[in-house]
């Protein structure tokens, strides 16, 4: 990273260079410090996959898998995570061919006005790679940063354990 | 011959599934072009005054911001009232973004900062200086109740005496109940993407729940032709009615490219979807007289509402009362309280939420009164007709609602005693309630066309707020054209299309489907001339009953070999095309129409803590026909969520003192997470219906929703003992 801004900006502050990774891609981007992950994807790479739906970390729509971990993009600047490898449900289907937990998204009708869709399954994703929940309860209470404002949660609910049930049901 | 299964009826998967699960659905902030500008809305922290002086010179001075606009230096602006009246509006002055000096309510938008980059907009946001001249403000609507005026709405005529009714009643109940503001909240916040075009003219994505309402309304606000802006709204990110009116950021969006000639975007922040539309707290009063056996011998019900200074919102909150049960003696008033707030909105089951939520609870304490089991009360009460307009129902289904709604919840095994039903440290209470919504019918306009390639597309101008309009579209063109549904594509949220009614009063089905029906009908009639009118046609002399359209192709329905493929009658030319604008059956004048539900509800009240949870939830719906078995169900699923928020959690707090809401976000603005959703069961019972539409269904967008906060809160009583008349039932009116 690379700052080069001093006081006579006249309150504009110089972008730093940050290189990342985002759905394999690799990309480098000149960024005002003040530039949240969110806001990155969305208005500078155009992946408006990321949702943003209250900007403070209080509706789980902006997750992200950042180094493979489900975090809030709105609540991260972009200049933190020089070299990291960011994963949007942009990047999750290979070519037409879905990944399980959007097909079993759509199966199940896990979704109605869509706009919490992209950080519930980023966060689903999450989920199962923490590999800490396995009942539904469970399941719910690992869900509830992810607000569902069309009230699709026993449908959500649903995708997600015949996700994890396939997982198991998956020789290793 | 193969049959091919009607696409009517099944269960579908979203037509736009892939486009929601793969981010590619574009939502209105998601639209942008090189040098697109974003606006920052700043707004009002006074609740009442006016603005004496706007210093924005600290925010201009920041390099990339282009304009602080305010009602100093704002475009031209409509000066009459008409102009600004919108397919929602209600009754009165609607409010005027950045039209004056004047302060009507807090978080009023007082100024608009456009800059390069939305980051840039909301720093110099925080640089303009906003002097006041503060006047004494009102917002406390219980402290105001005396002044209440009659509600300008059209309520049922009393009928019989419920005064005398009531005094000469065995029994009779008189009960208070109070629900607070609450707040749309759709995940997505309003947004307005303004695209300015090389011609000049204006291609707009708006959050709306009408793009031709929001059309028309930037029109008449700014003086434009109708023909130099476009509205689209192809997806929606939840609604709920607070699309149903253009709002602010739509105007302050267009103002700020008319100012700049430039593209602008005005998304808003979470704290701003604060400063609008929204339910309005209301005080319910109820009084019930029955006799010792719980039959209803009067019926009263007062609903009094805050609504703004400047208009007179009103919804349809004690009709139900009238309507609901048999009772010969009702008398249905409604009054409103003007304070210094915006106007309230329709928020799903407008009034019925409302409305309902008070009578199914005084229903209950009825049935505790007569010492009967409360849906035993409901079959002795039970209306045949609509005594509120003297007609009989279309359809009605909701004995079957209550039958298979209480066998599937084990209602029978319910004892009468509250607090007789324990696990461990939890208290269990089981409660129900009706609901009913009315079903609506508005005129609709649609467009089929077939080309050579076989697709089959239909279009109008309505929109899809998660409700599963494409989808529902596309099954009711595919089923009236004999197409698999991958052959037909519907287009909507675009204010160029047919002519569409707002999305809202789950009127889309009814209303759109039927444009939608006749449109294929009418396309299927010019196909079929083409034929007839063949040299040596296999089809002359029929009638359009006597051919059948299946799989692409036209054929006698007495000689299934006679067929001709429908790319042949089209061939190479331009598509062929039909245009229809459907009306209401007069049919349905002489009958009433609505959808009915029953709902049954499971609590587990902590007896330490308080703590309310709804474990087990079953939801019985009459609907008429399902179009969309899975859509539909989600439909409900989604009500019974936003009535369990509304029972346990949604409550919009103003702090009086500065008439300001203090709870202006989602992290202190409850609405229901994962953990507080348990089993929820949605079952559809049959219902016929000849008279509604031709496709014999009712919508069904708001009657999940409606009753559920009662049978909760009838639940929360069977499980403690305790009545608690106010929503939401927080904990701390439980210890």
């Amino acid at each position: 990273m690379n700052a080069t801004a001093t006081d006579e900006d006249e309150g504009r502050f110089a972008a730093h260079a940050v290189t990342l990774t985002v759905n394999g891609q690799r990309r480098q981007v000149e960024i005002q410090p003040w530039v949240t992950l969110l806001d990155l994807l969305r208005e500078r790479l155009g992946l408006t996959g990321s949702k943003k739906g209250c900007d403070h970390g209080q509706c789980g729509a902006c997750t992200v898998l950042v180094n493979g971990h489900r975090i809030n993009a709105c609540l991260t600047l972009a200049v933190m995570h020089e070299g990291a490898e960011v994963i949007t449900v942009e990047g999750l289907a290979e070519g037409d061919a879905l990944h399980p937990l959007q097909a079993a998204f759509i199966e199940h009708d896990a979704f109605q006005c869509g706009y919490c869709t992209p950080g519930q399954i980023c966060s689903a994703l999450g989920l199962i790679v923490e590999g800490e929940a396995r009942s539904a309860d469970e399941i719910r209470e690992a869900m509830s940063g992810n607000l569902c404002r069309c009230g699709a949660y026993p449908n959500i609910l649903a995708a997600i354990e015949q996700v994890l049930a396939d997982d198991e049901r998956r020789p290793e | 011959m193969t049959v091919v299964r009607s696409p009517l009826g099944q269960p579908l998967d979203r037509v736009d599934g892939v486009s929601k699960v793969t981010g590619q659905a574009r939502y209105a902030a998601e639209f942008t072009e090189p040098g697109l500008l974003h606006g920052c809305v700043l707004g009002s922290r006074i609740a009442r005054g006016r603005i004496l002086a706007i210093d924005a010179e600290d925010a201009m001075d920041v390099a990339g911001v282009h304009l602080v606009l305010s009602h100093r230096n704002r475009p031209r602006m409509a000066a009459d009232d008409e102009s600004y009246e919108d397919a929602d509006a209600a009754e009165g002055s609607p409010f005027r973004p950045l039209y004056d000096e004047r302060i009507l309510y807090s978080g009023q938008p007082v100024a608009l900062v456009v800059a390069d980059t939305p980051e840039l907009a909301r720093y110099a946001a925080s640089l303009v200086h906003v002097e006041y001249e503060e006047e004494a403000h009102e917002t406390d609507l219980c402290g105001l109740l005396e002044h209440a005026h009659a509600a300008p709405a059209k309520l049922p005529p009393a009928r019989g005496d419920a005064d005398a009714a009531l005094a000469g009643s065995a029994l009779c109940i008189e009960v208070e109940y109070l629900s607070p503001v609450e707040h749309h909240n759709p995940l997505e916040p309003h947004a307005s993407t303004v695209l300015v075009q090389p011609d000049g003219s204006l291609l707009i994505h708006d959050k709306t729940q009408g793009t031709q309402n929001s059309q028309s309304y930037i029109c008449q606000v700014f003086g434009l032709d109708p023909k130099r802006v476009r509205v689209c709204a192809a997806f929606v990110g939840g609604a709920f009615g607070s699309g149903l009116r253009p709002q602010y950021q739509l105007t302050l969006a267009v103002m700020a490219a008319l100012k700049l000639g430039r593209s602008v975007r005005v998304a808003l922040s979470r704290p701003q979807m604060f400063t609008f539309g929204y339910r309005p707290r209301t005080v319910q009063r109820l009084r019930l007289g029955a006799a010792a056996n719980g039959r209803l011998q009067g019926l009263s019900h007062l609903a009094i509402g805050q609504t703004s200074r400047f208009e007179d919102f009103t919804e349809h909150v004690v009709e139900w009362s009238g309507m609901l049960y048999q009772c010969d003696n009702v008398h249905l008033d409604y009054r409103l309280v003007p304070l210094d707030v915006h106007t309230p909105l329709d928020m799903r089951a407008p009034g019925a939420a409302l409305g309902l939520y008070a009578l199914e609870c005084a229903m209950d304490e009825l049935a505790c009164a007569v010492a009967i089991d409360p849906l035993q009360l409901r079959l002795l009460n039970y209306a045949d007709a609509n005594q509120n307009e003297g007609k009989p129902f279309s359809s009605k289904a909701l004995r079957d609602c209550y039958r298979q709604g209480a066998e599937r919840f084990g209602w029978s095994r319910r004892p009468l005693e509250p607090r007789s039903l324990r696990d461990g440290h939890e208290l269990i209470g089981w409660g129900m309630a009706g609901g009913v919504w009315e079903a609506l019918q508005m005129p609709a306009s649609a467009k089929a066309s077939l080309g050579g390639d076989g697709i089959l597309r239909v279009s109008s101008a309505t929109t899809d707020i998660g409700t599963g309009t494409y989808t529902a579209m596309t099954q009711v063109a595919a089923a009236e054209f004999g197409l698999p549904v991958e052959r037909v594509a519907f287009r909507l949220g675009d204010s160029s299309l047919p002519t569409a009614p707002l999305q809202g009063g789950s009127a889309t089905v009814s209303s759109v489907g039927t444009a939608v029906q006749q449109a294929c009908v009418a396309l299927k009639s010019k196909l079929f001339d083409i034929a007839r009118q063949r040299p040596g046609s296999a089809f002359a002399g029929l009638t359009l009953e006597q051919v059948c359209f299946a799989e692409g192709r036209l054929s006698r329905r007495d000689d299934p070999d006679q067929a001709i493929e429908l790319s042949d009658l089209i061939g190479s030319g331009a598509p062929l095309e039909a245009r229809v604008d459907a009306k209401p059956d007069p049919r349905r004048e002489a009958f009433s129409s609505a959808t009915h539900s029953a709902v049954f509800v499971e609590v587990r009240v902590d007896e330490a803590l308080g703590r309310v949870r709804v474990s087990r939830v079953v939801s019985a719906v009459a609907a008429g026909r399902v179009v969309n078995p899975k859509t539909t169900r989600s439909q409900i699923l989604g009500g019974v969520v936003w009535g369990i928020g509304m029972a346990l959690q949604e409550e919009t707090l103003i702090d009086h003192r500065l008439g300001r809401y203090m709870n202006h976000d989602l992290a202190e603005y409850h609405v229901p997470v994962h953990a507080d959703i348990g089993e929820i069961e949605v079952l559809f019972v049959e219902e016929e219906d000849l008279v509604v539409n031709a496709l014999g269904s009712k919508g069904v967008g708001e009657i999940g929703i409606v009753g559920v906060a009662a049978a909760v809160a009838n639940a929360v009583y069977h499980a403690t003992g305790r009545r608690v008349r106010e929503l939401p039932i927080t904990l701390d009116k439980l210890l």
